[in-house]
């Protein structure tokens, strides 16, 4: 039974038993619903809980711890040369799980008969053969051990299912008899469905602790992972980035860390003033109404999906600063350059740091700038003697998002700034980002548990650390900032 | 505050007796330069923004228009179906190459016919003018309509992606003698062929229905794939992202005590929302390809990654929406006798309802444009079947629209280019819908008190 269909039951049993409850509820009280503690329809919600709830995450969690069982199980089965590192398990994991498809395949369309696979061993039979006639091919021959590992992974499977099916249907068959069994005249129906509902609404807010347990789990521990084939001095202090796969890289996160610096250091440069500035005027000169068409037009700058901004930098910026500027001025003949990357993350930085910049400007009281102007001050000068001192606080914290957001900006320096690790100041040359190392070495076929492809959760780690640290320097200031004035 | 630009203008007016000292004439200037940079400042966010779009729409428009050739074709029984009897298992056995020849007859055919000269041009020049995909085009549709074998259709097959760049202006006689890939001799031809009718540029419904297609053949490429990919994700998202958003935004902002551990969940929410998103394609890969197993390129694995991602984004504004209905709400439920719980479900809920729909839109609306965290759980794969029906076609493997253009970027042929930032025009004109659909929603619905 797939799990569409299960979950598919699952309601159509929870809202019978909503009927049933509800009808059941009624005659107990001998059909005055009035006589009943909750409504009827509160009788009818219990069920309903408890028949879906508990047997709905079973089901998750029983899918969850699937395939990581039998992974445990079957790679037993498979000679432990074979299987003596983490690559070499997921690839005869993969071997495994093609074969059974296969087999599943064969056995759909009539080519196999279950009995035969039972006798059949691999030894003997074209089994490549037989597998590619209904459409799944194999690189190599099936050893035997893999044909037999794989068998078992097709009845394991179907095994785990059919008891999955069985189980989540019986907690569904338990929670609507119980359930149904407690519906009496004082039954506090209400009550009972009303702190269920809050368990989940408690539950449905974990989910955010869950989210960053995850990311700081699975980065912590493959980080660990990597450190125990990498030194972590030469990690974080190597000059070197030249990953190799043969074996024999230096991975220092140095010349990284440098570009991703400079980059998010040019696009500060663009944003802020320009950011400043605007937030500046929209709030202190503009017109009610070039602000309500100018402020939505800036926030149309954050809108736009990244990857826009970054074919902007690869077909427009790039070539636009090569030929102009670089190239005339010798300076280099690169279209992806630490420039074109930070002019374009500086333009979709703007719109963070000016609305931001916007609200806290607004928050300064009145009666401020209402003193300086009587004392003569020009409307400039009260922004900059007054206005600007007060908000400053909150200002640094917007700008330190932007830089948050800027370090963290993936696709612009993709296509826009190279992949060349190196440590140089001219900004014309292409250097790359710990970003776009956490792409380039994550995505194509990669071997898991080789430290080239492990250094990218090291990377990630890093990159975490970093913005979450100016995160919450930023909320700090612009929380402590607002209390002042509140 | 809009008050205090006039104050300013009260400088040295003509015919007046006031003078102004220097000190004074200093400041005036100073306020009028500090006001220009405001001016500057707003200027050059606008042009960015005029700039950025501009270059992505008058590089992507063509992708919309495309060359193709209308001629028509004799389907030879004998080369298509040699056993005469319809059988498909029997057709299929032709393969392209014999559909190639089939096009390039019927093409010689009709060049021969409107007496268009092509001397100095092998018959290989002449058919290089036709896609790389054509063949597999007419192949398709003959399957598909085996009573057609035998007669003869009027069948219309793309151009080769230089011909359709010279009609775009991409390509010059110039490039083209630098180019291995197409000679002058074959643009001449097309240009004879437009004149005499038989290659013309019309609406291209392949762009946004056809899937990918191959290094060699940008004109044949589509977002037909990509767009399902999208749509099956964004459909995940929705589904599991808006109970559980709801759901914990009204236990944070109704119920939940002040203490430590509430304040410890407010701040994870915070800091969510500013985490990179490659964060969260790295946690997808280690959590749900390489514990849980889930397939690679898979639509569900990228809607489960866009949700985490896009939850802490939709509580925040659904709080914001459920703390603007006045207090007085909830007195009055809990007045008449309601529960908590029912006060909150049956008047809180409803009115902050708009509110709660508009921070859901411009949620999804930047789900369906992140691309990085999608790069990372393999939907950079090259995909050309279009994935099933729901839910099987959640575990298909598919691509996403912003990540199609990402892949349409790195290929060599400058076709892609332009189909790209066609790519990108379509994702912002979804964009744009969504969020017009958000903004109408505020404006009718949503109530200040």
């Amino acid at each position: 039974m797939t799990v569409g269909i299960l979950s598919l039951i699952l309601a159509v049993f929870g809202i019978v038993g909503f009927f049933v409850g509800r009808q059941r509820a009624i005659a107990s009280a001998g059909g005055d619903a009035r006589k009943l503690h909750s409504l009827p329809m509160y009788h009818g919600q219990s069920v309903f809980l408890f028949t879906v709830v508990p047997a709905f995450l079973f089901m998750l969690l029983w899918l969850l711890l699937q395939p990581a069982y039998i992974e445990s199980r079957v790679t037993s089965l498979i000679p432990s040369a074979q299987v003596n590192d983490d690559a070499a398990r997921k690839l005869a994991m993969a071997d495994i799980r093609r074969v059974a498809a296969g087999l599943d395949l064969a056995v759909a369309q009539g080519k196999l008969k279950p009995d035969d696979i039972s006798t059949m061993r691999a030894d003997f039979t074209d089994l490549r053969g037989r597998l590619a006639e209904v459409g799944v091919a194999l690189g190599s021959g099936v050893s035997q051990s893999t044909f037999v590992a794989a068998k078992e992974y097709r009845s394991l499977t179907s095994v785990l299912t059919t008891v999955k099916s069985v189980l989540v249907l019986l907690i569904a068959a338990a929670g609507f008899v119980w359930s149904l069994s407690r519906i009496s005249e004082a039954f506090r129906a209400r009550n009972v469905s009303e702190t269920f509902v809050m368990a989940i609404l408690i539950l449905a807010s974990l989910v955010a602790i869950l989210t960053t347990f995850g990311i700081v789990f699975s980065l912590v521990f493959e980080t660990w992972h990597f450190f125990t084939l990498y030194p972590a001095s030469k990690f974080f202090f190597g000059t070197e980035w030249t990953p190799r796969f043969g074996g024999g890289s230096a991975l220092g996160i140095l010349p990284l860390l440098w570009g991703t610096l400079y980059v998010s250091f040019i696009a500060l440069v663009v944003a802020v003033p320009i950011g400043l500035m605007s937030a500046i005027y929209l709030s202190e000169y503009a017109s009610k109404r070039v602000r309500t068409v100018v402020k939505p037009l800036i926030e149309i700058l954050a809108g736009i999906p990244t990857i826009v901004y970054g074919l902007f930098a690869l077909i427009t910026v790039g070539p636009l600063l090569r030929d102009y500027f670089a190239s005339p001025l010798g300076l280099g003949n690169s279209a992806s350059s630490v420039m074109t990357a930070g002019i374009v993350m500086g333009i979709m930085v703007i719109p963070f740091v000016s609305s931001l910049s916007d609200d806290i400007i607004n928050a300064v009281p009145q009666s401020m700038r209402d003193g300086s102007l009587g004392l003569g001050a020009t409307p400039s000068e009260t922004i900059r003697k007054v206005v600007l001192p007060a908000a400053l606080p909150g200002v640094v914290g917007a700008i330190l998002l932007a830089a948050s957001r800027a370090i963290g900006e993936t696709m612009i320096v993709v296509m826009g700034a190279g992949a060349a690790a190196r440590l140089s100041l001219n900004p014309f040359e292409a250097m790359t980002t710990v970003t776009v190392k956490i792409v380039s070495q994550l995505t194509g076929d990669t071997e898991f548990g080789s430290p080239e492809t492990l250094v990218a959760f090291a990377l990630g780690l890093s990159l975490f650390v970093i913005t979450l640290c100016l995160n919450i320097l930023a909320l700090i200031i612009v929380r402590r900032y607002r209390e002042q004035y509140e | 505050m809009t008050g205090l630009s006039a104050s300013s203008a009260a400088g040295a007016r003509k015919g007046s007796l006031l003078a102004q000292d220097a000190l004074t004439v200093q400041r005036n200037a100073s306020e009028t330069r500090f006001k220009l940079y405001g001016i500057i400042a707003i200027t050059l966010s606008m042009l960015a923004l005029i700039w950025l779009l501009y270059s992505i729409f008058s590089v992507g428009t063509p992708a919309f228009r495309q060359t193709f050739l209308t001629m028509p074709i004799e389907l030879p029984a004998d080369k298509l179906d040699k056993s005469g009897t319809r059988d498909l298992a029997v057709m299929s056995k032709v393969t392209t190459v014999g559909y190639a020849a089939v096009i390039q007859a019927a093409l010689e055919k009709a060049i021969t016919e409107k007496g268009i000269p092509t001397e100095g041009m092998t018959a290989k020049d002449i058919a290089g003018i036709i896609s790389l995909e054509a063949p597999a085009q007419l192949r398709n549709y003959v399957l598909a309509n085996p009573e057609l074998v035998g007669q003869t259709i009027d069948f219309e097959v793309l151009a080769n992606g230089r011909v359709d760049g010279f009609f775009k202006g991409r390509v010059s006689m110039e490039s083209a003698k630098l180019d291995s890939n197409i000679k002058p001799e074959q643009l001449i031809l097309s240009e004879k062929l437009v004149d005499a009718g038989i290659m013309a540029q019309r609406f291209n419904w392949g762009f946004i229905t056809a899937p990918d297609a191959s290094d060699q053949r940008p004109e044949a490429a589509g977002l037909g794939v990509a767009i399902i990919g999208s749509f099956y994700m964004m459909l995940i998202v929705l589904v599991l992202s808006l109970p559980i958003g709801v759901a914990a935004s009204i236990y944070l902002e109704e119920f939940a005590p002040k203490n430590r551990w509430t304040d410890l969940i407010e701040v994870n929410i915070a800091n969510l929302a500013a985490v990179p998103s490659i964060v969260f394609g790295i946690l997808g890969l280690a959590v749900f390809i390489n514990f849980a197993g889930l397939p690679q390129s898979a639509p569900i694995v990228g809607g489960l990654v866009l949700t985490l991602m896009t939850l802490p984004r939709i509580i925040i504004p659904a709080r914001a929406a459920l703390k603007s209905v006045p207090p007085s709400i909830r007195d009055a439920a809990l007045g008449v006798g309601a529960s908590k719980l029912q006060s909150v479900f049956h008047h809180v809920l409803p009115l902050a309802a708009p509110g709660i729909l508009t921070g859901m839109i411009i949620g999804l609306a930047q789900a369906l444009g992140e691309t990085a965290p999608l790069l990372l759980i393999g939907m950079v794969a090259f995909v050309r079947d279009y994935p099933s029906a729901p839910m099987q076609g959640f575990f298909d493997p598919a691509s996403a629209l912003p990540v199609q253009v990402f892949n349409w970027t790195v290929r060599g042929d400058p076709g892609f280019v332009e189909r790209a930032s066609g790519a990108i025009i379509v994702l912002l004109v979804f964009l744009l819908i969504m969020n017009a659909v958000a903004i109408i929603l505020r404006r009718r619905f949503e109530r200040r008190w």
